[in-house]
């Protein structure tokens, strides 16, 4: 018998949705001691799936048919309150944002305490807590239960969602997208502790993910989602290795390999070159005591005309603020930014202007980074117009761009709320293009992006670059991505630029420890996705 | 918050708060300054005796006549070694009409603050948790009466229903006159005749936290950290007080903080209307009489209520939130 098992499971969306029914017909089963992993993009009704068995479902999402049945009872026909027995107990769950899922003002081991107070067991707590904390791998429990939650990091408040969720040792353990808020290398250790955990105590796990990477890493069997029905399910080899349905498979295609391979050298003359660019935050001073952080040091590069740079770190890393730094959005205190030659750094805001026009910044969020109340059109022409272009040779040119980035010229008079995330990265890359530059800086422009679409804006990415002749910086923290469109990377860590050079030399013969690390934490890096 | 940096927090607080009372004590001597009409003009109109030698004679006594930076020095050397100087209207030094006048304001506003945190925070809760039903939609539009109600009129009526019709409460004054108490008496007497100001006093800001409460409990509630709770199986009602509760508090104290300071301003007008002997009455008259040295005592005064509230509220903040960091 089945730990878990879901059958024609179907609930209902509000009326007026794209859809009428969040998720339909959805049948599927975990037994103990598997993990079964739930894949597909956003809004494809795989988190809705995991709430309904957790009872977590909004008011606004009725269960309209199906059955669940947990360890040989209907949860469905269950009341509130033996409901809430269960949750904690039996069944546990896990979130996508460990910054925001736990309570900031509560300590961390009275938070797992609570877990053991309200299921009847808060005698045992004082000795239990650190014991969690301690099995799952956090460095001195003692002081972490005394913790409030902002002291620790991302990874360390999972692990601290993860020991709350095993306090109990619950049978069946919900995983929401437990890493994707999380760094490569954190991802890697949260996976490997889920997976020990999970075969140590014989749990069964429903993991819900959007990563193919992360499935081929942690699934015994995979369940694909699409516009809330699963259109495939199968044990993990097949499904990666040889997936049937046209959705699987065009997932599955989308996602970046990982291997690069090698481009020819390009040997232009440079367009910007950094030299011991440094930039410091201070913080207190006067009366408090003071904090230094060194965000970039030693950090140089030579960026050459047509090349792209793939600028890789963590969170952290200073990656962002050494892109910062070229576009003068932050001010580094010493160094050169040679931009053919001249020196930007000591220029006026005024004496900058003209530079602007020349190099643009595509931004990660797609969402904030357009103003709501403009329409698209004047968005893009927006820059032009500043520098004097007249508004009509302006937004003729905005609905060319449009056109250029794929989207319909009727986008022009909507808003940006209008839009899907993709489609707004699409209109951020026309913003930047309006400006005819000649150096595109791209800061996470995929990152927010769903994997299809993440695969589509890079190859628009790509095909501008190769048509327009640009030369790019490109931010990630996604080594997959980089090594499909850099030629050569810059490893960043706590600052500065620990091994530069050509991309796939990088991948293949990594120099720094830390280089190798992060190479080493790609999830899913065992499995070649097959050539479809 | 760590314990060990509180004493650092507080003299740093304490240096910054004495340049704030000074900077006070500065504007209110030369705002005061800048109105028209003196205290020498005043006693001269009222003693009948209007003529230019005597005013001068008068001027010369109280040192009016001295250049507006002499008297600002001397008025700041005074204050520094808190003496707040001499009223020669009522023949009383300042510091001692003041301080005979604090306890009745300091009872009015504590008791109208605790009673409009108590019970808005009470009210914002309960709508909160009933939101869209009968009960949430009632307090919802009791609170916005109140807030849209002039703090007068509420006074005045509340005067005609319990003191005139009902006759339950008393309308006027601190306690009643002419009649022997002792012991409890006093405190039921007292009690009695606060009832009516520290209510009318507190109904405006009952609605605010009422509004406030209710407002950010619902954004709270929403919040990933309810949902863990909810998924670890804490009962509901539990949920609401350790996890929402206490989050939505925290813009609460931020406003309680500055209307503990706004009390004191807003009593005069409650001291007006139900004559409570406080400094609310007391500023008031001085206003009347010209009467500067008292005016600018209680000016004095409640600046350092305020400044000291607020440092309250940062410290109770650092309490409660582990996130602030104190500093200077």
């Amino acid at each position: 018998m089945s730990l878990l098992r879901v059958e024609g499971l179907t609930v209902a969306l509000p009326p007026g949705g794209d859809r009428p029914h969040a998720v339909e017909d959805v049948s599927f089963h975990v037994d103990a001691g598997e993990i079964l992993c739930v894949v597909g993009e956003s809004g494809s009704g795989k988190s809705i799936s995991a709430n309904a068995v957790m009872g977590l479902l909004p008011k606004g999402l009725p269960v309209r048919s199906g059955a669940i049945s947990f360890e040989g009872r209907d949860l469905l026909s269950l009341g509130a309150e033996a409901m809430r027995r269960l949750r904690g107990q039996r069944l546990a769950m896990i979130f996508q944002e460990p910054m925001t899922a736990l309570n900031p003002l509560m300590r961390v081991g009275d938070q797992i305490a609570e877990v053991l107070r309200v299921h009847g067991s808060g005698a045992d707590a004082a000795r239990r807590v650190p014991e969690l904390l301690a099995a799952v791998n956090l460095p001195d429990p003692a002081a972490i239960t005394r913790s409030h939650p902002f002291r620790l990091s991302g990874g360390q408040r999972q692990r601290v969602m993860i020991a709350m969720a095993l306090a109990l040792e619950p049978a069946l353990l919900i995983a929401d997208e437990p890493t994707t808020a999380l760094d490569v290398t954190t991802q890697m250790q949260i996976l490997r502790l889920i997976r020990e955990i999970q075969s140590r105590r014989g749990m069964g796990v429903l993991f819900i993910t959007h990563d193919f990477g992360v499935v081929a890493e942690i699934a015994d069997r995979v369940a694909v989602m699409q516009r809330g029905r699963i259109v495939e399910q199968g044990p993990a080899a097949e499904v990666l290795n040889r997936p049937q349905h046209p959705y699987t498979r065009a997932l599955i295609a989308a996602v970046p390999h990982g291997a690069a391979e090698a481009r020819a050298a390009i040997a232009t003359a440079s367009v910007l070159e950094l030299r011991g660019v440094e930039k410091t935050y201070r913080r207190g001073g006067f009366f408090g005591a003071r904090a230094v952080v060194r965000a970039v040091h030693d950090a140089d590069f030579v960026l050459r005309r047509g090349e792209t740079l793939g600028l890789v770190g963590e969170s952290g890393s200073g990656k962002s603020t050494l892109a910062r730094c070229v576009v003068k959005l932050v001010e580094p205190e010493q160094g050169t930014i040679a931009y053919h030659g001249t020196d930007l750094r000591p220029l006026s805001r005024a004496a900058w202007k003209p530079y602007r026009r020349r190099i643009q910044m595509v931004f990660q969020d797609p969402y904030a980074s357009l103003n709501p109340r403009r329409t698209v059109g004047d968005t893009i022409a927006e820059g032009p117009v500043t520098h004097g272009e007249p508004r009509g040779k302006a937004l003729e040119r905005a609905r060319e761009l449009l056109r250029l980035v794929q989207l319909d010229p009727g986008a022009m008079d909507r808003y940006p709320h209008e839009f899907s995330g993709g489609q707004r990265q699409r209109i951020g890359i026309a913003r930047a293009l309006a400006m005819e530059p000649e150096l595109l800086i791209a800061d996470e422009p995929v990152s927010a992006l769903d994997v299809s679409v993440q695969a589509q804006v890079l190859a628009l990415l790509a095909e501008i670059r190769a048509r327009l002749e640009l030369t790019m910086l490109f931010i990630t923290h996604d080594l997959r991505v980089a090594a499909q469109i850099c030629d050569r990377v810059a490893v960043m860590q706590r600052g500065a630029i620990v091994e530069q050079g050509p991309t796939s030399e990088v991948f293949a013969a990594p120099q720094h420890p830390y280089t190798r690390q992060l190479l080493d934490s790609i999830p899913g890096r065992g499995w070649t996705p097959p050539e479809l | 918050m760590e314990a060990s940096k509180l004493p650092g927090f507080l003299l740093r607080r304490m240096v910054k708060a004495a340049i704030v009372v000074l900077a006070i004590v500065v504007c209110n001597f030369l705002l005061v300054h800048a109105a028209p009409g003196d205290p020498a003009s005043v006693i001269a109109g009222q003693s009948g005796v209007a003529d230019a030698v005597f005013l001068e004679q008068l001027r010369r006594q109280f040192g009016l006549d001295q250049p507006l930076y002499v008297q600002l020095w001397i008025y700041l050397k005074s204050v520094l070694s808190l003496d707040l100087g001499f009223s020669h209207r009522q023949q009383a030094p300042v510091a001692q009409l003041v301080l005979e006048r604090l306890p009745a304001t300091l009872l009015l506003t504590g008791a109208a603050f605790a009673f409009a945190l108590a019970a808005g925070v009470t009210l914002g809760a309960l709508a909160a948790q009933r939101v869209g039903r009968w009960a949430d939609s009632v307090i919802t539009v009791v609170a916005l009466t109140f807030y849209a109600t002039p703090l007068f009129w509420v006074g005045l009526m509340l005067v005609l229903v319990f003191s005139v019709w009902l006759e339950w409460l008393p309308s006027f004054g601190m306690s009643s006159v002419g009649v022997e108490m002792q012991g409890l008496e006093v405190v039921w007497d007292v009690a009695q005749h606060l009832l009516l100001p520290a209510l009318t006093l507190g109904l405006f800001y009952l609605a605010v936290y009422a509004r406030l409460t209710r407002a950010t409990m619902l954004e709270v509630a929403d919040q990933d950290f309810v949902k863990t709770a909810r998924a670890k199986g804490v009962p509901e009602g539990r949920i609401l007080r350790a996890h929402v509760l206490r989050n939505a508090l925290l813009p609460v104290i931020t406003f309680a903080g500055i209307q503990a300071g706004q009390l004191l301003g807003g009593s005069i007008l409650v001291e007006t209307v139900f004559a409570w002997p406080g400094i609310g009455r007391l500023a008031f008259e001085a206003l009347l009489a010209r009467d500067y040295p008292v005016l600018l005592g209680v000016f004095f005064c409640t600046s350092v209520m305020v400044v000291l509230f607020n440092l309250l509220t940062d410290l109770l903040y650092a309490v409660i939130d582990p996130r602030v960091e104190v500093a200077g």
